[in-house]
């Protein structure tokens, strides 16, 4: 049995002498007198494909939350590709590298499936006020580029043939799988999934796996997801924590993880080792 | 010696703001809507109050017509226009408040002209004045005075005391819970509608003595400043409500009291947006964090 | 994907071109022929004006979804701005007319700004009651500034230049920069504020920005639709731009359909024409504006129009494609600019 300090970092050897993508250190939330999330360490290599998982309520969306910083922490510090992102907000943590899916589905429902993705594309595609209203050079130019590198991305999930439909009408495993397309249109270092794999059956979340590897080594970054579903954390997680009540009980690969009696006990509660 | 009476003047408008902004706290408290008919409310029960004096009505009968009155069309209201938008987007449920606002308004200019009625105060209330310590006091403050903090007493006890206000307070927390705990949501919005226009109808009375001159367009500026005097308080809250109320009413007066009576409203309307970008939950209000 | 025909984009704009020539042509005539009389002319150029009233505030309502109760205070600012300039007799009698107009929108977006910013950081009815007291201010402060603004009797001798081009040329440009701007990333940044703000933040967009850019044009449009106002009535006056105009404004987006330019336009012209056009209808037309809003809401909250976008060139495409192919998919279509 390796060691099940919840304090040591847990990258892949091959990204072990870069930059870690994402590291976490120390953080805590309080909310009032509550405290959500404490003592959180994490290190993820930048193609590292991590997971997240928990009972309900141990606080893993509220994490995601932090790292996007739509929570300020009352603790501790995240590091993005090095850079502190302590004074971020929103806006400038996505500029920074990471991007996220929503556990419930946040799609520009009235929106086409092009549109949701071209947000995605929004700032690469940087033509200002007056070029617009003007038609100039560069909105065609941008324009162009923009429809097609939205093209480009949908065709990972073969969604290219629904570009023109509302994202409203589209099944929700479609949704799930739009969300994760415009959170890569905006080029992250780090993709953080919430449960992506909800509501899929068993082959679609073993097409979902293949898509994530994909996506993984296509473009280059790292992957940080929740889910509760253990046919794929443990099939493409490399490394994979496991929160309870805020806190870290177990931290290792999904062999390690699988037989460490504290996780087995947050699941099943005690004697759970007997089922 | 100015400045008490000045300040016993801030206190009577104030107490009548407060009455008003009273029923705009309760109504956003229970379902987020904002009201802007409310201010109309007061407008009609000032008519029925007239109407009621005109036709020899004893003064007490006037005045049970008009709160009487005032609780129906509210409820009718809220039955026929805020209703059915119940689960509808906020904006909708705004717009329909507005459009039931123009409603009131032209349907009492058609009736009764736009021109100004003189209303009979004195059937209610004594004109005169009484000496206290020196200082001259009209009957019409005392009374608003003592009238409003009684009614404000009496809710207070009604929100905290009795099962109905349990209701209140559950259904402005969390409807859907209260409704799984047995509560009828909808008897209780009523309810917290019939209250809010109750205490307007009173409003209405005192207000009308005060400037006794009743006209369609008398409720729209007294509600919107009432509402002001709500936010100030930080809306939803029922204590809060009573101190804006008292708040704008003073502030009214000093204004006033300063020369500048002609940039009153300005400045009750600034004193919303110093509020709303300072503090924008009021004085006692409560934020909403959103769920991620 | 099946075949279906689409019109190529020079092609449209030429499209749309001619469909705008047509209108002028036919304005025009009617407006000069003296086939109408003075109280129909009259009526048109008022459509005008409220035209892109409506088609401003559908902006910051229809487009970015929130709820500004202060339309009339922008309108008025650009009223005044526009007025004072044109009276100062600074330049001759075309170019006046110009920086006039420019001069009424660049203030009215100035004051966009400034007020967007405070008040788009609130939400819903927070930002609704903002702007209505701002707009009230305004109000207030244009009565009390009577040096400047001639108070509450108002501003008179005002140039008329608010002749049919000029306001038709007007409604033109609003309608088609509004257009070319939902068009681009940045309208679809604010449609997409409207529909999920925190997950457009989540994709990096600067939403404060976006918010005030709506804001603004909104207002600077409004500032040149008051301008024009003042240069049709010859006198301005404060009384003409309280609360109740603003509200006038939003039935007819909401009747109109939040969301849609064509159905802001047609109500615009409904709305405008009838009650000037139908004196009879006069005495009752609030009390029926009211209900109409009320059973709207209730009924169809989407207004008559929905969020539908008029293109006469989708039209066209979807005839052809129909004709050439007997079954249409399924599916919503939106279309490229």
């Amino acid at each position: 049995m390796t060691t099940h300090n919840p304090q040591a970092p847990m990258v892949p050897p091959r990204d072990r002498d870069k930059t870690p993508v994402l590291e976490c250190k120390n953080l805590g939330i309080d909310f009032g007198g509550l405290t959500a999330v404490d003592a959180f360490n994490i290190t993820i290599g930048p193609t590292e494909i991590c997971g997240l998982i928990g009972p309900n309520g141990a606080g893993k969306t509220t994490i995601f939350n932090l790292l996007t910083k739509v929570y300020q922490p009352t603790r501790g510090a995240v590091y993005l590709n090095g850079r502190d992102t302590k004074n971020m907000n929103t806006i400038a943590a996505n500029k920074a590298g990471i991007a996220r899916t929503f556990q419930n589905i946040r799609l520009f429902k009235e929106l086409t499936v092009m549109e949701n993705v071209l947000v995605g594309l929004h700032n690469e595609m940087g033509y200002r006020f007056f070029p617009a209203v003007f038609r100039l050079p560069s909105y065609w130019r941008s324009e162009r580029i923009g429809k097609a590198r939205a093209l480009e991305l949908l065709s990972i999930f073969d969604m290219q043939d629904m570009a023109s439909y509302k994202a409203g009408a589209l099944p929700y495993g479609s949704q799930r799988r739009l969300e994760i397309v415009r959170a890569l249109a905006t080029n992250p270092s780090i993709l953080l999934l919430d449960e992506p794999a909800a509501g899929m059956n068993p082959s679609e979340t073993g097409e979902l796996m293949e898509n994530i590897r994909k996506i993984r080594d296509t473009f280059q970054i790292a992957i940080l997801l929740i889910e509760h579903d253990m046919q794929l954390v443990m099939g493409i997680c490399e490394g994979i924590a496991v929160l309870n009540y805020g806190r870290v009980i177990a931290k290792g690969t999904p062999e390690e993880i699988k037989s460490d009696p504290q996780v087995i006990e947050a699941y099943l509660g005690k004697g759970g080792q007997d089922a | 010696m100015l400045f008490l009476s000045q300040l016993i003047n801030g206190l009577q408008l104030g107490s009548i703001y407060a009455l008003v902004a009273l029923g705009y706290s309760m109504v956003y408290g229970i379902i987020m809507l904002l009201n802007f008919a409310h201010g109309d409310i007061i407008m009609v029960g000032g008519y029925i109050a007239l109407f009621a004096l005109i036709a020899a009505f004893p003064p007490a009968i006037a005045i049970l017509l008009a709160v009487v009155g005032c609780v129906l069309l509210s409820v009718v209201i809220e039955k026929m226009a805020y209703k059915p938008l119940r689960s509808a987007p906020r904006i909708s449920l705004l717009i329909t408040s507005i459009g039931v606002s123009m409603l009131l308004q032209n349907l009492a200019q058609y009736f009764f002209s736009a021109n100004g009625r003189s209303f009979p105060s004195t059937l209610i209330l004594p004109s005169g004045s009484v000496s206290l310590g020196g200082l001259s006091v009209s009957y019409t403050a005392i009374v608003t005075i003592l009238v409003s903090v009684v009614s404000m007493l009496f809710l207070t006890f009604l929100v905290q005391k009795t099962k109905m206000g349990k209701a209140m307070r559950a259904v402005s927390e969390d409807m859907d819970a209260a409704q799984l705990m047995g509560i009828n949501v909808s008897n209780t919005i009523s309810f917290t509608f019939a209250v809010g226009a109750a205490l307007a109808g009173i409003g209405s009375i005192l207000y009308c003595c005060r400037y006794p001159l009743v006209s369609p367009t008398i409720g729209s500026l007294l509600g919107l400043k009432a509402f002001v005097a709500a936010v100030l308080g930080g809306i939803g809250s029922i204590p809060g409500a009573m101190i804006g109320g008292f708040a704008i009413g003073l502030a009214e007066v000093l204004v006033t009291a300063l020369g500048l009576s002609t940039w009153t409203d300005g400045v009750v309307f600034a004193i919303l947006i110093i509020v709303l970008v300072v503090r924008p939950t009021g004085i006692l209000g409560r934020s909403l964090i959103e769920k991620v | 994907m099946k075949a279906r025909f689409q019109i190529s984009m020079p092609v449209r704009y030429c499209v749309n071109l001619i469909l705008m020539i047509a209108f002028l042509t036919a304005g025009s005539f009617l407006t000069q022929s003296g086939l109408l009389g003075r109280a129909q002319n009259s009526i048109i150029i008022q459509v005008g004006f409220y035209i892109i009233l409506a088609v401003s505030l559908n902006l910051v309502t229809g487009y970015l979804g929130q709820l500004p109760l202060g339309h009339a205070g922008f309108m008025a600012v650009g009223a005044y701005a526009g007025a004072i300039f044109w009276k100062s007799g600074l330049l001759p009698e075309t170019p006046s007319l110009i920086v006039g107009l420019f001069v009424a929108g660049l203030v009215a977006a100035a004051f966009g700004i400034l007020i967007g910013i405070p008040a788009l950081r609130l939400k819903g009815d927070y930002l609704a009651i903002i702007t209505l007291g701002f707009g009230e201010i305004i109000r207030v402060a244009i009565i009390n500034l009577s040096d400047i603004t001639g108070g509450t009797p108002g501003l008179k001798g005002i140039p008329k230049y608010s002749s049919f081009l000029v306001v038709y040329i007007c409604v033109l440009i609003a309608c088609v920069a509004i257009h070319m701007l939902m068009k681009s990333r940045h309208g679809r940044a604010i449609l997409a504020i409207r529909e999920n703000e925190i997950a457009v933040e989540s994709c990096g967009v600067n939403t404060t920005y976006y918010k005030v850019m709506a804001f603004a044009v909104s207002a600077f449009f409004a500032g040149v639709a008051g301008a024009l106002y003042g240069g049709n009535q010859g006198i301005l006056a404060p009384a003409s731009f309280d609360f109740m105009t603003s509200i006038n404004i939003l039935v007819i987006v909401v009747l109109g359909g939040m969301g849609s330019m064509i159905g802001s336009v047609i109500a615009a012209a409904i709305l405008t024409s009838l009650p000037l056009a139908l004196q009879a209808f006069n005495e009752y037309r609030l009390i029926i504006y009211a209900l109409l809003l009320i059973i709207v809401m209730v009924f169809k909250p989407s207004g008559l129009m929905g969020t539908y976008d008029f293109s006469l060139s989708r039209l066209i495409e979807k005839a052809v494609t129909r004709l050439k192919v007997p079954k249409e998919e399924g599916g919503v279509y939106h279309d490229d600019p």
